[in-house]
């Protein structure tokens, strides 16, 4: 991101995610690994970016569900039982 | 995929929550539970509820944005994967399967809600500022380097991320939370939102974008994202 309009830059910009991934050809990943060995505005962003992404893997949730009630857990088990008395008969 | 051996004594094992550990050991668990379903073992039947409640509970709640939409979500999600459990033919495919029922479950409650619109997001859109330009250009962007370690335990961190997510455009979140928070592969969560594999990419690339953009901004103003644009 040298500049706004550096065309090179918004290449590697559009393959950050797939870079991130490890999905891009052996040579496109060249390509960027590259660019960003030469562009500190272009790791700083990479670098957001893939913290961004440690983030999600990370998140955890701060709600939980409420405990399952007694009805609700007798609803879904009958339902497996269902299915195998099904399975079974047939 | 770790091998969890026939037989091998699962309810042992720290209980299911979710992310306790690695997707290896995840998937090895989610693999045997389903089996022993299947094999009829009723023995299995509250670790199985148990675990995918929770799943089920936080992609909800982050797709649909209501508690009491996802609380209804896991419970009709499980009725249906217990009533069609015979129909699963690959055990080691049971978290896509759960989700694509759990998917289906939380599109018709957001039909019925208000929530962020459709709409498509461009690359442009989320292009950093740039001030200077030639050798001196800099972007403008906050300082991550405290980033996730000092901030992921806060509350306030994990408003931030729900609500960075809540304003994606329904298309855009179901992806980053299948493959970002899910660890679903690109494949499997094609397959399972009925788009190709290129459509994912594109997707998860412009959703994690739009999630930057959003935590630079909280990070560097303060200001939590609205929950719709």
């Amino acid at each position: 991101m040298a500049s706004p309009h550096d065309e090179h830059c918004k290449e590697v910009f559009a393959l950050l995610s797939d870079y991130l991934n490890l999905e891009l050809p052996a040579d496109t990943c060249a390509e960027v690994e590259a660019h960003l060995a030469d562009c500190p505005p272009c790791i700083e962003f990479a670098e957001s970016l893939r913290k961004t992404v440690e983030l999600c893997h990370r998140y955890q949730p701060a709600e939980l569900p409420t405990p399952l009630g007694e009805h609700a857990r007798s609803e879904l088990l009958a339902a497996y039982q269902k299915m195998l008395a099904g399975r079974q008969g047939a | 995929m770790l091998a969890v051996g026939v037989g091998e004594d699962i309810d042992a094992r720290p209980p299911a929550t979710i992310k306790n550990g690695s997707l290896d050991l995840e998937n090895g668990i989610e693999t045997e539970l389903a089996r022993r379903l299947m094999a009829g073992d009723a023995g299995a039947f509250d670790r199985f509820v148990e675990y995918f409640r929770a799943k089920v509970f936080q992609y909800s709640r982050l797709m649909c944005g209501q508690r009491e939409d996802a609380e209804e979500v896991a419970q009709d999600t499980l009725l249906k994967v217990f009533e069609s459990f015979d129909r699963l033919r690959e055990p080691e495919r049971v978290r896509q399967w759960v989700f694509r029922i759990a998917r289906n479950a939380c599109l018709m409650k957001r039909r019925k809600s208000v929530f962020a619109p459709a709409r498509e997001l461009s690359l442009d859109e989320f292009l950093p500022a740039v001030s200077g330009s030639g050798q001196g250009a800099r972007i403008q962007i906050a300082d991550w380097s405290g980033l996730p370690d000092d901030k992921l335990l806060q509350r306030e961190m994990k408003d931030v991320i729900e609500a960075a997510i809540a304003w994606l455009p329904p298309d855009y979140r179901s992806v980053i939370l299948l493959r970002d928070m899910e660890e679903l592969s690109t494949a499997e969560a094609a397959e399972l939102l009925d788009v190709t594999p290129d459509v994912v990419k594109t997707r998860l690339h412009r959703a994690r974008l739009a999630l930057r953009h959003k935590l630079d901004e909280y990070l560097r103003t303060g200001a939590a994202p609205a929950a719709a644009n």
